[in-house]
């Protein structure tokens, strides 16, 4: 494929000392409104998702109780009052049928989307730096193998394979984790190629080649001189793969091949809402704004974060 | 340009034996035995092996992938007891479950997936241009700012809630239209389109999204370059200047986009007929998996990647026709 994506950030990335240019980012970070704000409901949501059994326990509920009681059975089991059944008991209501509690759902949830979508993040960006690295430290033959490697990770389908492996893996196999290698292993594309063109860009600096020329092994040099070098730009736009990584995992999940009941998940929550949506909304509302509300928040901050580590966007042009 | 042409194709064809590889390997390597699955309850050993048999699950996975490959380019003859069935090429197999050739199950599904995808196609182009082309001309001021919440609400909503959320409003609130149910285009072209409304929008929204902030970019780019100003300074009006001048160089790279885009509307478009429960190849696949239906998935992987790269060399094939800078290499 020809190359028209340019590299985000390109080189450059390590040019002014580390303290100065940590600072100037915080500053410029600060400033910035929105990713302050995406910053905030983050936090929030992860302290939250932490802390969902101590919440949970507040409210005096848990993911699995069913409250039989509560649901109107003449309408096919939708909750009884307003709003889905909100009460003093059940903050958010509780889920039609089964009268389990949503509040509690939603956050047990939370922990399993971000659970996934950092561990995914994190088999994204071992086999997206491995390769990247590989394609611009390894030679023009390497480069050119793994470059199509890498076009092609980007454009597939991902999700349909993942479809086909989530399927027919034993259910013995712990889910979450099996979310984490299939989504990761479908879709490092992007990680890998910033990393190339860091690579590329700083394997020409001078410092390079004076590390070369005083003996230093090609590993040594890849893992030592430029790695560090690249890595900044690389983890900035690793933060944009979380949201990513949620809605994946959201949709699969929503798909029938994601983490299996009784563990609750917003995909899973939205796929048997699209039986609901009519005689009870509350049941859409609930684990649909609880994405939306998480992949808008790590969007916002995660935008903001590469905005302010541009070099391109500083004050004084500096590139 | 032959000789890029036909890199290009050799690379796809050796791209597609790796792809239907790495399924048969994925699958042959899993414990479930489709045979149990095609022979039903109460079946024994001595029935267990002659359905073996005829799936060919008794020979090695090599001479099964081989058989495999020599369907898609010679076709091949499936022999169960005195009678032999031919699959001219490209024979993708038969489907354990329903016995039916998986081109022709492929072929039923497809009208669905293509009204789905065309009709939200042509939608969203002409949304996400003009929105973006708006956005870029009032920059920095309210319609610009409101389009661009627009952007980023529809880039974070994953199809699965924008739909279930216009399903809540259209079907449930407001009442005006019925829970979807696909009727072919032949047979009813209202019909047809009425019950597309929703599923399009949902498409819509997210595909959208991504196309106005890029043509907002890309029109702000080339509306900054300098043979815009010297349009400018000629005193052309404003109007030819970016009808004619900008609006080309800022589209140029959406034909690219569109393919490369192509893997991401496939699997948006999955979830859709998911929700909406249309009979798509979104449907089959996900059903297909499930009953560890390896020929169906197999034929679909490898059709959905071809799709996939075929769009790839065809955008950039008229990328460079459309942009002359552009050296195919």
């Amino acid at each position: 494929m020809t190359e028209l994506v340019t590299e985000v950030g390109g080189p450059g990335a390590p040019a002014s000392g580390p303290p100065a240019r940590a600072r100037q980012v915080l500053r410029r970070l600060r400033s910035d409104r929105p990713a302050m704000a995406g910053l905030v409901v983050t936090v929030v949501l992860i302290l939250a998702a932490v802390f969902a059994p101590l919440l949970a326990a507040i409210e005096g509920q848990d993911t699995t109780t069913f409250h039989i009681q509560l649901l109107d059975s003449a309408r096919g089991g939708v909750p009884r009052g307003a709003l889905g059944g909100v009460s003093a008991d059940h903050w958010l209501g509780v889920e039609p049928t089964t009268g389990r509690d949503l509040f509690a759902r939603a956050l047990y949830g939370a922990r399993i989307s971000f659970t996934v979508a950092f561990g995914t993040l994190v088999v994204q960006l071992l086999l997206g730096v491995a390769i990247g690295l590989a394609a611009g430290f390894g030679g023009r033959v390497a480069d050119a193998a793994l470059g199509r490697l890498i076009d092609l990770a980007i454009s597939f389908p991902q999700l349909m394979f993942a479809i086909a492996l989530l399927a027919i893996v034993p259910q013995s196999f712990p889910r979450p984790v099996l979310l984490m290698l299939v989504i990761g292993l479908f879709n490092w594309g992007g990680t890998a190629r910033l990393t190339r063109g860091q690579v590329l860009s700083l394997k020409t600096r001078d410092y390079v080649a004076a590390a070369r020329l005083s003996g230093a092994s090609p590993a040594r040099i890849a893992l030592r001189e430029i790695l560090p070098g690249a890595l900044p730009q690389v983890l900035t736009y690793a933060a944009i793969l979380l949201p990513t990584n949620m809605v994946s995992e959201a949709g699969l999940s929503f798909l029938g091949v994601g983490v299996h009941p009784p563990t609750s998940s917003w995909g899973q929550m939205l796929s048997t809402a699209t039986t609901w949506f009519r005689a009870d909304p509350m049941y859409v509302l609930v684990p649909g704004l609880s994405l939306l509300t998480a992949v808008l928040a790590f969007t916002l901050f995660a935008d903001g974060l590469r905005a302010a580590l541009d070099p391109k966007a500083s004050p004084r042009g500096r590139r | 340009m032959i000789l890029y042409l036909v890199r290009r194709l050799g690379s796809l064809l050796v791209l597609l034996v790796v792809m239907t590889a790495v399924v048969y390997g994925i699958f042959y390597a899993i414990p479930a035995d489709p045979a149990i699955l095609v022979c039903g309850k109460g079946c024994d050993g001595a029935q267990l092996a002659v359905v073996h048999h005829k799936l060919g699950l008794d020979q090695p996975i090599t001479a099964q992938y081989w058989h495999f490959l020599e369907g898609l380019v010679v076709g091949r003859d499936y022999s169960s007891g005195p009678d032999v069935t031919h699959c001219a090429a490209p024979c993708l197999g038969y489907s354990f479950q329903t016995d039916l050739p998986v081109l022709s199950l492929i072929a039923q599904r497809l009208p669905v997936s293509l009204s789905l995808t065309a009709g939200a196609l042509v939608l969203w182009t002409v949304t996400g241009v003009s929105l973006g082309l708006v956005s870029a001309l009032r920059e920095k001021r309210l319609t610009d700012r409101l389009i661009t919440v627009f952007v980023l609400g529809g880039l974070g909503t994953p199809v699965f809630v924008s739909g279930l959320l216009l399903l809540m409003v259209f079907c449930g609130w407001l009442q005006w239209l019925d829970f979807p149910v696909y009727v072919p285009l032949t047979e009813d072209p209202a019909g047809w389109a009425r019950n597309l409304i929703l599923p399009w929008l949902t498409l819509t929204i997210l595909q959208s999204a991504i196309f106005t902030r890029l043509t907002r970019t890309g029109m702000l780019e080339t509306l900054s370059e300098d043979h815009i100003r010297t349009f400018r300074a000629y005193g052309l009006p404003e109007r030819r200047v970016i009808g004619r001048h900008a609006l080309r160089g800022a589209l140029t790279p959406l034909i690219s986009i569109n393919a490369v885009e192509f893997g991401v509307v496939l699997v948006n478009a999955m979830l859709t007929e998911t929700l909406f429960g249309l009979p798509g190849i979104g449907q089959l696949i996900v059903q297909s998996s499930n009953n560890v239906d390896l020929p169906v998935v197999a034929g679909l992987t490898l059709t959905a990647g071809l799709a996939v790269v075929l769009a790839n060399t065809a955008a950039d094939l008229l990328y460079a026709t459309v942009d002359r800078r552009v050296v195919l290499a």
